[in-house]
């Protein structure tokens, strides 16, 4: 698929539209439908995408496989962090309240770093499985 | 009435997509059929008005569900192999459990229902005191990232695990191919 141009290049227009369309999920799932788990596998579909049309190597160098293991973890250590954080500010674990001054700013803030979390997560994760799976085809 | 109408035609279509997808042979064609039965349960969600949930199913079910296993078929050829069995045990097991699901159904609240259990448990407290105590307008959000906050911390360790497995058992690596096969020119 590399050598058709129109694949191409309405890629390359279209992968960025994704990418902000996953990061409008992720952070307006708040207020409409959507969050971590949606926005973190859309962000992953534009990288998908990519190594799709532009072959898996290319994907390869465009995120090293060692940042994908990092940030794998890096969701769910954000994730299980909030709740450590909480508990060390002398409340329960994953209580958000204990984040902020009153409890609707705690809430806020805390909701937006798990989901933030989930969606790390949940893209490098689908990543991974795609690079894991169509990567093996390469010659 | 209108809406009794979508749901069958949504309901029926969904059956039919299964039926195709058990009478093809050819994976590609079938990796095809999932992907429309996900994009047709996904409509049905809308229609249930639960619009998170047809989210989800739109993004992972069609989307990435259907390029893992192309990705797949890549891998193991897009033929299926004539099964070595006669079909009618497990015919029979898959209709002895559908008739018990089905069997189980009547049991069930009606959709909707205000009186249903899940309706009485903990839903009106969710309703009613999630603006004042978390200030999200979603309250699908509110509950699965703060009421719910361990069991969705559960289900990213699930996922966590996915991709650690997957990595351990295939890995990132591309596979080594002996260097005779590749004799240097």
């Amino acid at each position: 698929m590399r050598d058709n141009p129109v694949l191409r290049i309405v890629a390359k227009i279209i992968i960025p539209v994704i990418l902000l369309f996953a990061l409008y999920v992720q952070f307006h799932g708040d207020f409409g439908p959507g969050g971590g788990f949606q926005a973190g596998v859309i962000f992953a579909a534009g990288f998908i995408l990519y190594g799709l049309v532009f072959g898996t190597e290319a994907l390869r160098n465009a995120i090293p496989p060692g940042l994908l293991r990092f940030v794998i973890a890096l969701g769910l250590v954000l994730y299980a962090g909030v709740g450590a954080t909480t508990m060390l500010l002398g409340s329960d674990y994953l209580a958000y309240g204990a984040l902020a001054d009153d409890l609707i700013g705690g809430q806020h803030l805390g909701i937006f770093l798990v989901e933030l979390g989930v969606g790390i997560t949940v893209s490098a994760v689908t990543v991974t499985i795609f690079l894991a799976f169509a990567g093996r085809n390469d010659p | 009435m209108l809406i009794e109408a979508i749901n069958i035609v949504l309901l029926g279509m969904l059956a039919l997509t299964a039926l195709a997808a058990v009478r093809l042979h050819d994976l590609f064609a079938v990796t095809i059929m999932f992907g429309i039965y996900s994009l047709l349960a996904a409509v049905v969600f809308v229609v249930l008005d639960a619009v998170d949930v047809a989210f989800t199913e739109a993004a992972v079910g069609v989307g990435i569900s259907t390029v893992l296993m192309l990705a797949t078929i890549g891998l193991v050829g897009r033929h299926e192999q004539r099964p070595a069995h006669r079909p009618l045990l497990p015919l029979l097991v898959v209709a002895v459990t559908g008739a018990a699901l089905v069997y189980g159904t009547l049991d069930m609240p009606f959709f909707a229902d205000p009186a249903a259990p899940v309706h009485q448990h903990v839903v009106p407290y969710y309703l009613g005191k999630s603006p004042e105590q978390t200030g999200i307008p979603n309250v699908v959000t509110s509950i699965l990232a703060s009421y719910r906050g361990y069991d969705t911390l559960g289900e990213l360790a699930v996922i966590f695990t996915a991709g650690v497995g997957v990595l351990a058992l295939l890995g990132l690596r591309r596979r080594k191919r002996p260097a005779k096969e590749h004799p240097t020119p």
